[in-house]
């Protein structure tokens, strides 16, 4: 069958870093899908029965079978299709050290970054000084390497890139500059965005912004 | 035995997360050694291991720090795929179904855990995570249902796996939490394929003598790291 898509599939909604994390995985792969924007308000019956738990995006349907979690997502593309490039490494060490700091994104950057987004006074200043905690750790973590990987763009890669979109609005709202605070993740940023995987995945971080500012308006946040 | 004295584990005797990396050093045959930490007064060789959360679990491999239990599981399974058991499944979808229910116990239970021991300030915030818990728990009772038909006696299937030691974890503090509010979190009656996985973990080698079977001297830990946390 012509333009045959390997049976992939990607339920996913524009601006989420966790499905642009899944579309960054299938672009380094090579992969071809199929992109299904979702509307979160009115959720669709296929993704209601393909992740009945969460009922969230991203959801990966192979074959019509669906793999739910991005990074779960992002490490089974990378398992079911072993052809180069890995995107975790061979060393298991290696291999504990994406995973860590993967993980480690996952369960920091979003959360606090909603409330540095959502609230005000004492709050926000909280969130503030976590963010910038979150950051300068990832930084150096970093340290001079090229990617979080060393020389290769992995799984750490993948799993923090889609969030370099949000650094402008983490800025305005927290009032601060990535780029002074931590100059080397933001040098980080620009090679990964030099990538075709990343370049094409990402949306405009001015997007993200007016994204971000319509949810508040709609929420009556001011 | 394999690790050659190698392996070293600081931890916590009560943690859901240190008690499923031992149980799968157990698994694996591994020998290691264990140290016990007092969250209140943490060593120096932890915060040296992990000085991003400074907490436990640690695995030391030859002196090289893994941490977070997760990742330090799916390492030990990489690392010595030749001994013991698999703890992930070989296959790809299968790996990943794994590991979403593995993160689903951590996220559900787990912060209906902190929620009904360590979060609560009065008892209807405990009352609102223990109803938390139960919704988790029917959700993972259906997932074991649908795992291998009811017919299987683990997560994994025929032997633990991932699934179970994560889950497993929690159960000396469901038998502390049991006793805090007056009845099983894990009840034959409303969850029967877990009440029955629960016997069988517990009864497991590789389980024995690391889930904590001492109600009471559970439920005074819990005294002390309630005091910890209001130090803070």
């Amino acid at each position: 069958m012509a333009g045959e898509k390997k049976g992939l599939q990607l339920l996913d909604f524009w601006v989420s870093p966790f499905g642009q994390r899944c579309r960054i995985a299938l672009a380094e792969k090579g992969l071809p899908y199929e992109y299904l924007e979702q509307d979160l308000r009115n959720k669709s019956e296929l993704l209601r029965r393909s992740n009945p738990v969460h009922k969230k995006i991203p959801v990966l349907l192979h074959g019509g079978r669906p793999v739910c979690e991005s990074l779960i997502i992002v490490q089974y593309i990378d398992e079911a299709f072993p052809a180069e490039p890995g995107l975790l490494p061979a060393d298991p060490y290696a291999r504990a050290q994406a995973r860590f700091w993967a993980d480690y994104v996952d369960k920091k950057l979003y959360d606090c970054g909603t409330r540095l987004l959502k609230l005000k006074g004492e709050p926000q200043q909280q969130a503030r000084a976590e963010m910038l905690e979150i950051l300068r750790t990832l930084d150096g973590a970093l340290g001079d390497g090229k990617f979080f990987g060393g020389e290769a763009f992995g799984f750490a890669d993948v799993a923090l890139a889609p969030f370099t979109a949000w650094f402008l609005t983490y800025e305005r709202h927290g009032e601060f500059s990535v780029e002074k605070e931590c100059p080397r993740l933001v040098a980080w940023a620009k090679r990964c965005g030099e990538r075709e995987s990343v370049a094409k995945n990402l949306p405009p971080p001015e997007k993200v912004y007016e994204f971000v500012a319509g949810m508040k308006k709609r929420f009556g946040i001011e | 035995m394999a690790g050659g004295g190698d392996l070293k584990v600081l931890g916590v005797w009560t943690s859901p997360f240190v008690i499923r990396v031992r149980i799968v050093l157990n698994l694996k045959g591994l020998a290691y050694e264990y140290a016990e930490e007092d969250l209140g007064n943490k060593s120096a060789l932890l915060l040296g291991s992990n000085p991003v959360n400074k907490t436990v679990p640690v695995l030391l491999h030859g002196g090289r720090p893994v941490n977070e239990s997760q990742v330090i599981i799916q390492y030990i399974d990489e690392v010595w795929a030749g001994s013991g058991p698999a703890v992930l499944p070989r296959d790809p979808y299968e790996r990943a179904v794994a590991r979403f229910w593995a993160a689903y116990v951590d996220d559900k239970v787990g912060s209906a855990w902190t929620g009904m021991l360590f979060r609560c300030r009065n008892e209807e915030e405990r009352a609102a995570a223990v109803a938390r818990a139960d919704e988790a728990l029917r959700t993972l009772e259906g997932a074991l249902g649908e795992c291998s038909g009811g017919e299987k006696p683990f997560f994994g299937g025929d032997g633990i796996e991932l699934v179970d030691v994560v889950l497993g974890g929690y159960l000396g503090w469901f038998a502390a939490i049991d006793r805090i509010i007056g009845r099983k979190l894990i009840d034959p009656a409303r969850t029967p394929l877990l009440a029955a996985w629960e016997q069988r973990f517990r009864a497991a080698d590789a389980a024995r003598g690391v889930v904590p079977d001492d109600v009471d001297k559970v439920l005074a830990f819990l005294q002390t790291l309630l005091a910890i946390g209001s130090n803070k």
